[in-house]
């Protein structure tokens, strides 16, 4: 330690005000509390037309014709476009495999699917001249379940495939299968003195992200497009587009709009091809906004899936292997379900220590709607599923159910199922400790609070259907295990930019990256990065757009540790040329530019021991220090195809769940009461946007367990709910208080030790709710989500 | 047809609007007034709430014929419609407008989307940015202007008279803890503030 009063073995940032560690507020708040901020369904253009999509009102079927005379027609109409006039051979899409039809071509394969394309001088004009569209269906038999995909007499769903999964897959109405298998599940078996089988159901939940699909394309006058757009990966999105369009990729110049939230649900693409080919076609402007009703099918959905499970446990309490059969429904098209497959079976022993398994996952195509990337993505089925077991197991062996997960709880050092050893901290019990810890929320205080009792926090709320009668509590517990980042070998990477000058007599940092800003405060934690590590105190966020490398996706809580990770190494980078140009300029004037450690704090340069060297603004004077930098997580593998062995995933996270619930158990209605959640995060970069993760992935874990579903006819495939009316999502009185205890241990990987967040509470927040009916009412329920029918036994 | 309504406290005036147009419609697509947001369209979210002579609405579900001759405050006028009613008291039908004397002292400000200086923001507004409210903000300006009406009327309110007022603003990132925060923070501050 220092004896002179200085400090002495600063760290680079340890001073600096806003850097990472500290709350700092949205640099976009003003703008959304003031209603200026600009979502992709805000954008406006003079001369502007509207687009309309023309959807399929069956699920299966040959289109037989097409007659667009009469929209064509349609005063105020521009265009009409269906396959014909597609103008390149490129006529799909697709995430992984290109199986997506941007306009039907001779067959529609769900309910919804895009056939034809209308644009108009207004929105009611163009709505209405899509529907003079004629289309004759000859309407085919529906693919609906596993049963109907794998008969022996099955239509395919997609003749021909060509993707590179078509060769390990047993039938064609198969995406992918992934097995998993270690050890010796059936010498295992034998060891058990309990087993416990189960089969469980899970419902297709949307993402319901509130800004709906929406966005602006601009003809140039180069021929190119300009595209104001929501989503979640901009250059994902480019390579889909510009083939369509037969336009160089430089042509296709997209700005990230505001984005409504996303969750998944803008991995894929929605309208912008459609708005680009009927901007090309008119030279106008094009905007096309979806209703809520159109929103729920124009984006993928979260896979419904069946899973079976067995496990099996010594009377000492210690799991002995683990058999598992998991059924995903991917409906008509890919979307993400090959890496959904991948996650369901590689997280699907859960954060617990099993050495013999077999596990297998399977994703169907199915008339249904298509099912891709939500939120937890595949390791929230699995969850839900081995959660239940966890619970059953306890039971039979005897065990409390926090203390038998924690006799089984991974930790680090822990080897996966696919043979990956864990080597970051994986804290399983500690959490499930912490979570049981906090405070429970008093019991019947209807009772106890004398005049304060308030029937709106009671089951049924104001509908007033009960005073406390027949009103039972339940407690349960979970806990989940995610993967952060794209996995299985996948190149990983994101690109920053960032420049440093002096502006208006003061060192400035920009930082531009092609990030998909969702919500999630990604902008938030890139300026506090450059803080931290360029020692200033203004930084400028640019705005997203594909003028600077891509950034990947924002999803599988990869965004502040890759997209983090790349701010962060830009900005060290340029440290470095600042402190060269430094030393160029006044090294001479002091021995301590050439031998301390130097730091940049405060808009100075100073020494480790924290003598200032000089100001920044006299080191950068007239010029500025930019690099553009690629940064990339440590390589991952792809699973073994027939064992599922490999170093699949570069990070885990971790989150538990305690659910309190009170049950009106002659009404069957669940009011949550309270969902305690501990979550390790690493390193909180900022904690205030780290609760808000937690409290709301937790929250759409909570709308599966009791209330979203989107119900799809069994005999048509047709979505029987499309609209906040009929499929609900979780309103301020369904949502109960959640405290949040986080955890910080590094994981010595990852930029600050930091931890992906986002998905985690979303996987363990369902199961605990579940847990806690169960608790409540002795019910089974094995499906989620659970509804009032379910627990009157009517 | 055309429509003759204020907005912000002033005249507004819309042309060729289709009998079928929805209010929101008109404020978005006709005055250039986005604020209001668009999220369901079938008055399930909330998220397109506005005060119409007072009372909060959902924008979606009023025609725009039905708000001839009448007032409505958005989002875009929150804050000025704050400051009129601390400044004047109750100005709930947002007919209050700015004075000539007033009027004379306004010069426009740059405002910095970084720090907000320059701009001026409604106690609630101001609350919802502190607490962490916001996140992708779709169903703020929603919010904002049905929390704003709720602690007109109730100063002080539980949190069971918060969940009550704002069950009708979905919000689908943040589990709603900081929207309580917020409001709660706004009702403290004002009541500070008396």
């Amino acid at each position: 330690m220092g004896t002179t009063g200085t400090p002495t073995n600063l760290t680079q940032g340890s001073r600096t005000r806003g850097g990472i560690g500290e709350s700092t507020l949205r640099p976009d708040g003003i703008l959304k509390v003031t209603g200026e901020f600009a979502y992709s369904s805000d954008m406006w253009h003079e001369d502007m037309l509207w687009g309309q999509i023309l959807r399929s009102t069956v699920a299966h079927a040959e289109i037989v014709s097409i007659d667009t005379g009469e929209a064509l027609a349609t005063p105020g109409v521009y265009a009409v476009m269906t396959y014909d006039d597609l103008p390149t051979e490129v006529k799909n899409y697709g995430l992984e495999i290109q199986d997506t039809p941007v306009l039907a071509h001779g067959k529609v394969r769900h309910h919804g699917e895009p056939v034809a394309i209308v644009a108009a001088d207004h929105p009611e004009t163009a709505r209405r001249a899509a529907a003079k569209i004629k289309v004759e269906y000859r309407e085919l038999p529906v693919i609906t379940d596993e049963a109907s995909a794998t008969a022996p007499d099955a239509i395919l769903i997609h003749e021909g495939r060509d993707d590179h999964h078509i060769g390990h897959v047993p039938h064609p109405n198969i995406v992918h299968r992934q097995p998993i298998v270690r050890g010796n599940v059936e010498e295992a078996a034998k060891k058990a003195d309990f087993v416990v089988k189960g089969e469980y159901t899970f419902g297709m939940q949307d993402q319901a992200f509130l800004g709906p699909e929406s966005g602006l394309a601009v003809p140039a006058e180069d021929g190119g497009v300009d595209l104001y757009i929501a989503t979640q990966w901009l250059h994902s999105d480019l390579r889909q587009i510009a083939p369509v369009l037969g336009l160089p990729e430089d042509k296709v110049r997209m700005t990230l709009s505001g984005v409504g939230g996303a969750f998944g649900g803008r991995e894929d693409l929605s309208m912008q091809i459609h708005a680009c080919l009927l901007a090309l076609r008119t030279g106008k402007p094009v905007k096309i906004v979806y209703n809520r009703f159109e929103s729920f099918f124009g984006h993928v959905h979260r896979h419904p899936a069946k899973l079976y499970y067995e496990h099996g446990a010594t009377k000492d309490g210690k799991l002995t292997h683990l058999k598992a059969r998991i059924v995903l429904d991917g409906g008509a098209y890919a979307s993400a379900s090959p890496a959904v497959v991948g996650n369901a079976s590689s997280l699907g022993a859960g954060p617990y220590v099993v050495d013999d398994v077999d596990i297998e996952a399977i994703a169907l195509y199915t008339n249904n709607p298509p099912c891709g990337a939500m939120r937890g993505f595949g390791a929230v089925q699995a969850c839900f599923a081995y959660e239940a077991q966890m619970d059953k197991l306890a039971d039979k062996v005897g065990m409390d159910r926090v203390a038998f997960r924690q006799l089984n709880a991974m930790e680090q050092g822990t080897v996966m199922p696919t043979g990956q050893v864990v080597d970051s901290p994986a804290p399983v019990a500690e959490l499930l400790r912490r979570v049981k810890a906090m405070p429970m929320p008093p019991e019947q205080q209807w009772l106890t609070a004398g005049e304060a009792a308030d029937v709106r926090q009671l089951p049924g709320g104001l509908s007033n259907t009960t005073h406390g009668e027949g009103v039972v509590r339940g407690v349960g517990y979970a806990v989940g295990i995610k993967n952060v980042g794209f996995s299985e070998g996948f190149d990983d990477y994101s690109t920053a930019k960032v420049r440093m000058e002096v502006v208006g007599g003061e060192p400035v940092a920009t930082v531009h990256t092609a990030m998909a800003e969702v919500g999630q405060g990604g902008v938030t934690v890139h300026a506090q990065i450059a803080r931290t590590e360029l020692g200033v105190a203004q930084v400028t966020i640019q705005p997203a757009d594909t003028q600077v490398g891509s950034a990947g996706s924002t999803s599988a809580s990869r965004q502040t540790y890759v997209t983090g990770g790349a701010v962060k190494n830009s900005c060290e980078l340029v440290r470095e040329k600042v402190l060269e140009l430094g030393r160029r300029k006044f090294g001479t004037y002091h021995p301590a530019w050439a031998t301390a450690e130097l730091l940049l704090e405060g808009g100075k340069v100073v020494t480790d021991g924290g003598e200032v060297l000089a100001d920044l603004v006299d080191v950068l004077g007239d010029e500025s220090v930019e690099i553009e930098a690629e940064w990339r997580h440590r390589p991952t593998e792809a699973f073994d195809l027939r064992t599922g062995q490999g170093f699949g995933h570069v990070q885990y996270t971790f989150a538990a769940h305690r659910a309190v619930v009170e049950v009106d158990t002659e009404l069957g209605l669940v009011k949550v009461i309270e969902l305690a959640c501990a979550q390790d995060v690493g390193k909180a970069l900022n904690p205030l946007s780290v609760l808000g993760q937690i409290q709301g992935g937790t929250t759409q874990g909570l709308g599966i367990a009791v209330m979203e579903e989107i119900i799809v006819d069994p005999k048509t495939a047709k979505v029987k709910n499309p609209s906040f009316t009929d499929y609900l999502i979780p309103t301020i009185l369904d949502t109960p208080t959640i405290p949040v205890d986080v955890l910080e241990l590094a994981d010595d990987h990852a930029p600050y030790g930091l931890r992906g967040i986002g998905e985690a509470p979303t996987l363990s927040s369902t199961p605990a709710v579940l847990a806690a009916i169960r608790n409540a009412t002795g019910l089974e329920l094995n499906r989620t989500p659970v509804r009032p029918e379910h627990l009157t036994g009517k | 047809m055309r429509v003759n309504f204020t907005v912000n406290g002033r005249p507004q005036e819309a042309d060729d609007v289709w009998e079928g147009e929805s209010l929101l419609y008109v404020l978005r697509e006709r005055l250039g007034l986005p604020g209001s947001k668009n999220a369901c369209e079938q008055g399930e979210c909330g998220s397109c709430t506005v005060r119409l002579d007072g009372v909060p609405v959902c924008s979606c579900l009023v025609a725009a014929g039905q708000v001839e001759g009448r007032e409505v405050v958005t989002v875009e006028g929150l804050a000025e419609f704050a400051k009129q009613r601390a400044e004047h008291g109750g100005c709930a039908t947002g007919s209050c407008g700015t004075s000539l004397d007033e009027a004379r002292r306004w010069e426009s400000k740059p405002q910095d989307s970084h720090t907000g200086e320059g701009g001026e923001l409604s106690p609630i507004q101001q609350a919802f940015i502190d607490a962490g409210a916001v996140q992708c903000g779709f169903c703020t300006p929603g919010l904002l202007v049905a929390a704003d009406e709720m602690l007109e009327r109730n100063p002080t309110p539980t949190d069971a008279d918060i969940r009550e007022a704002l069950s009708g603003n979905l919000c689908r990132c943040t589990g709603y803890e900081k929207i309580m925060d917020a409001v709660r923070l706004a009702a403290a501050r004002q009541s500070e503030a008396v």
